[in-house]
């Protein structure tokens, strides 16, 4: 229709509505371009670095690839080539003349644990070797450093650590490890997984919890008048101002051993001892619904406020008796809120940090808290990186089930 | 590699480098009461001897953020405060510099540097600042008939009942499994590189699982004590030192097996105010600067300072319980730190 239409234009028109078209095209692109420039900058290129990171580790292939040459051909049983073992010896000498031969310990440390001040004494033995006399006798000079050197295992190890591409973070991340023969096995120490399916089961509770409690609130303010809403409004956006550290925080001080909570039922003769509650699944459970409570309430409201209540009434006035009526045909008008809210809620939860690491003691760990782990103090950057990119794909999985099953052209934020 | 930079470094970029070639010299230690102490002996009287402008920033340790300015070339901090644990690897993987230990100057009794300081606070890449401690402490409140002495009470949850608070990680709480279970200090870290060994500690530490309280950083374990979360905690001894003194507190430090370890000044490699991130290093590391650092009850690593300290103020210090304790082993814990981490957290889950 519109190409009938343009056909139909002179030449002259038909440029001038083109160029008409390209400007407002550029005007457009100028007015999100900012953000997007942003967005590139802030959010993809370090989250796209990050997911390459998880399986392309250069470090090891980079620091020594003579070595990694001269292993290339051996059969992984006996000690390696006294050739191989001298092209070694010359690497960890120049590497510990440049100071990073803990780059390389940390990184062969990683698939042998010990191996790490191995190799760092070693270097530090080398450093001030002559040239020529690690060319003639560098065999000898490794294995006189540290006899570790003679175990095939540590071959093993430097030469898993040198592939470039690699994914054995994501096989830790899965609790799997591959053996020698090239098949993949369970890992001895289970971890990931527990962690990933409670950090899902604890996502979900929170999320039916901020339900139970979001629902009837929002329905109640979409029901009443608009200064009693607003001023309901107000307690439910009071807490989402407020820094959530501070909210966690008070979360310590009502549920510690002798805090208010325990102080209250103490005193009312409900409980002779103070309940543990601080430091459990319990604790993180109740302040994460607590804190995310608004991104179910704010949708759920701003849905239910544009449904007329005219349908009900006609519903009820057909002889619907209320709780049929409201399966019927409010619950499925609301649902769009209900979707988006629940979305929200257990999106957020499933990469919370801050509050499980502060109030949730043992049990209440989630994966995100592994992952700071593996950030912060085990280093382990590609397998922090591993178990993040699992988390990206597995709630991607999961919307994807959702829109399949539910359909994301239902969720409305208002 | 260069791929990963450039994504790193607009990364950094976008996400605002402050400004911190604005100031002369950006100095990064732990903050709270041991980063005032700094300030008040340390900075203060740099900053108003030279009129160098001086930054004094807080992280809570580990070599994460020394390991990012690194890979993306963008070197924040000049001059860090760094746990001995963590110096090991930031020192062989080149985030920190050398440091030519003949820059410093003698102590105030005219004793040559390399004599005055105790042998491990001259680290290839730092200089000692403190010698502080991981201790336990109870409450006395608790244990109105006398508390527990030893490490062995500390897992002798029979005759000290009670709960234990004890920071998240293996770290120490490995170390002490051991020798409560009778493992000589000088050969636990031996025996924690076996795996049989390994499993002894965890063995030892399944008997008061139940009693134990985790938590993860040093400023808790005074407020678990304080409000009844446990009876007794492991502590950074100048924590507990600070709540008996500052606030009177009813605890009792015990220094059995306690595990001690050293801070240094270190400069970060790569920065552009070398001379006076040394210069500033060789002013905080003289004998008065160091002596101050007894406020928080960390002892100091110069032997002229510690000959400063009143009498009565050096029980309180690790420096006088050293034939107590365990060094803590920065080069074990760079090998099987992140092994016993994730054995560790397995353990947790189970």
């Amino acid at each position: 229709m519109v190409k009938a239409h343009q056909h139909r234009l002179p030449p002259e028109d038909a440029r001038n509505a083109a160029r008409e078209v390209r400007a407002r095209r550029l005007r457009a692109f100028l007015f999100v371009a900012p953000l997007l420039a942003f967005i590139t900058f802030a959010f993809v290129a370090p989250i796209a670095s990050m997911l390459f990171r998880s399986a392309y580790n250069p470090t090891v292939a980079d620091l020594v690839p003579d070595s990694l040459q001269a292993l290339a051909d051996w059969d992984g049983e006996a000690r390696p080539s006294d050739a191989a073992l001298t092209q070694f010896a010359i690497d960890l000498k120049r590497l510990a003349n440049d100071r990073t031969s803990g780059q390389l310990a940390e990184e062969v440390n990683r698939f042998l644990p010990g191996t790490s001040s191995v190799v760092k004494s070693t270097a530090r033995q080398l450093r001030r070797v002559e040239d020529t006399t690690l060319a003639d006798t560098g065999a000898t000079l490794l294995l006189e450093a540290n006899a570790a050197w003679s175990e095939p295992g540590i071959w093993r190890a430097l030469r898993k650590a040198g592939q470039t591409y690699t994914s054995s973070y994501y096989l830790t991340a899965l609790d799997l490890e591959q053996t020698r023969d090239g098949s993949i096995q369970q890992r001895d120490t289970k971890i990931y997984l527990q962690l990933y399916s409670k950090t899902l089961w604890m996502a979900l509770i929170i999320t039916l919890l901020t339900l139970i409690l979001g629902y009837p609130l929002a329905f109640h303010m979409a029901h009443s008048s608009t200064s009693h809403a607003n001023f309901l409004m107000v307690f439910v956006l009071l807490p989402f101002w407020t820094s959530l550290l501070v909210r966690t925080t008070s979360w310590i001080a009502l549920l510690q051993t002798n805090g208010v909570v325990n102080s209250t039922l103490m005193a009312l003769g409900l409980t002779g001892d103070p309940l543990e509650m601080l430091y459990t699944q319990f604790s993180t459970i109740i302040a994460m619904t607590h804190i995310l409570l608004p991104f179910m309430v704010l949708p759920l409201y701003s849905v239910m406020r544009g449904i007329d209540p005219s349908y009900m009434r006609a519903a009820m006035s057909m002889g619907s008796r209320p709780i049929p009526a409201f399966l019927r045909i409010y619950l499925p008008m609301s649902l769009p809120g209900l979707s988006a809210g629940a979305l929200l809620v257990f999106i957020i939860s499933v990469g919370y940090y801050i509050t499980p690491a502060l109030v949730g003691g043992t049990d209440g760990q989630m994966i995100s808290n592994i992952i700071a782990f593996h950030m912060q103090q085990s280093n382990n950057w590609e397998l922090a990186a591993a178990l993040g990119s699992l988390l990206l794909f597995l709630i991607v999985a999961l919307y994807w089930l959702y829109d399949k099953f539910i359909g994301a052209g239902n969720i409305k934020l208002g | 590699m260069k791929y990963h930079h450039l994504l790193l470094a607009a990364g950094a970029l976008a996400l605002g480098a402050q400004g911190a070639t604005a100031q002369d010299l950006t100095v990064t230690s732990f903050g709270g009461a041991y980063g005032a102490a700094q300030q008040e002996h340390m900075i203060d009287p740099y900053v108003a001897a030279t009129g160098t402008n001086i930054l004094f920033e807080d992280y809570g340790g580990g070599v994460a953020e020394m390991k990012a300015q690194s890979e993306s070339g963008n070197i924040q901090w000049d001059v860090v405060d760094i746990e001995v644990i963590d110096l090991e690897r930031a020192c062989s993987e080149g985030y920190v510099a050398v440091i030519d230990h003949s820059i410093l100057p003698p102590g105030d009794d005219g004793t040559p540097a390399a004599e005055d300081f105790i042998p491990e606070a001259l680290h290839e890449c730092g200089v000692g600042n403190i010698v502080w401690s991981i201790i336990f402490a109870h409450s006395d409140d608790a244990y109105p008939d006398g508390g527990p002495q030893t490490i062995v009470d500390f897992f002798d949850t029979e005759n000290f009942p009670g709960k234990r608070g004890l920071r998240k990680r293996p770290q120490v709480n490995m170390e002490w499994a051991l020798m409560a279970d009778g493992v000589a200090p000088e050969e636990v870290y031996e025996v924690l590189a076996t795996e049989e060994g390994q499993q002894r500690a965890f063995d030892k530490l399944d008997t008061i699982k139940d009693d134990i309280v985790w938590y993860d950083s040093w400023s808790q374990a005074p407020v678990l004590l304080n409000d009844g979360g446990a009876q007794m905690v492991q502590s950074a001894n100048g924590r507990i030192f600070a709540a008996i003194k500052d606030e009177g507190a009813p605890f009792t430090m015990i220094w059995d097996s306690h595990v001690y370890d050293l801070d240094v000044w270190a400069v970060m490699e790569g920065t552009e105010k070398m001379d006076t991130a040394l210069d500033f290093i060789k002013s905080a590391t003289m004998t008065i600067p160091l002596s101050g650092m007894q406020d928080v009850a960390y002892g100091p690593t110069r032997r002229s300072a510690q000959a400063l300290l009143p009498e009565d103020i050096k029980q309180d210090l690790p420096t006088a319980h050293l034939d107590k304790g365990l060094k803590a082993d920065g080069i074990f814990w760079a090998d099987f730190g992140e092994s016993l981490g994730e054995k560790f957290n397995e353990w947790l889950l189970q």
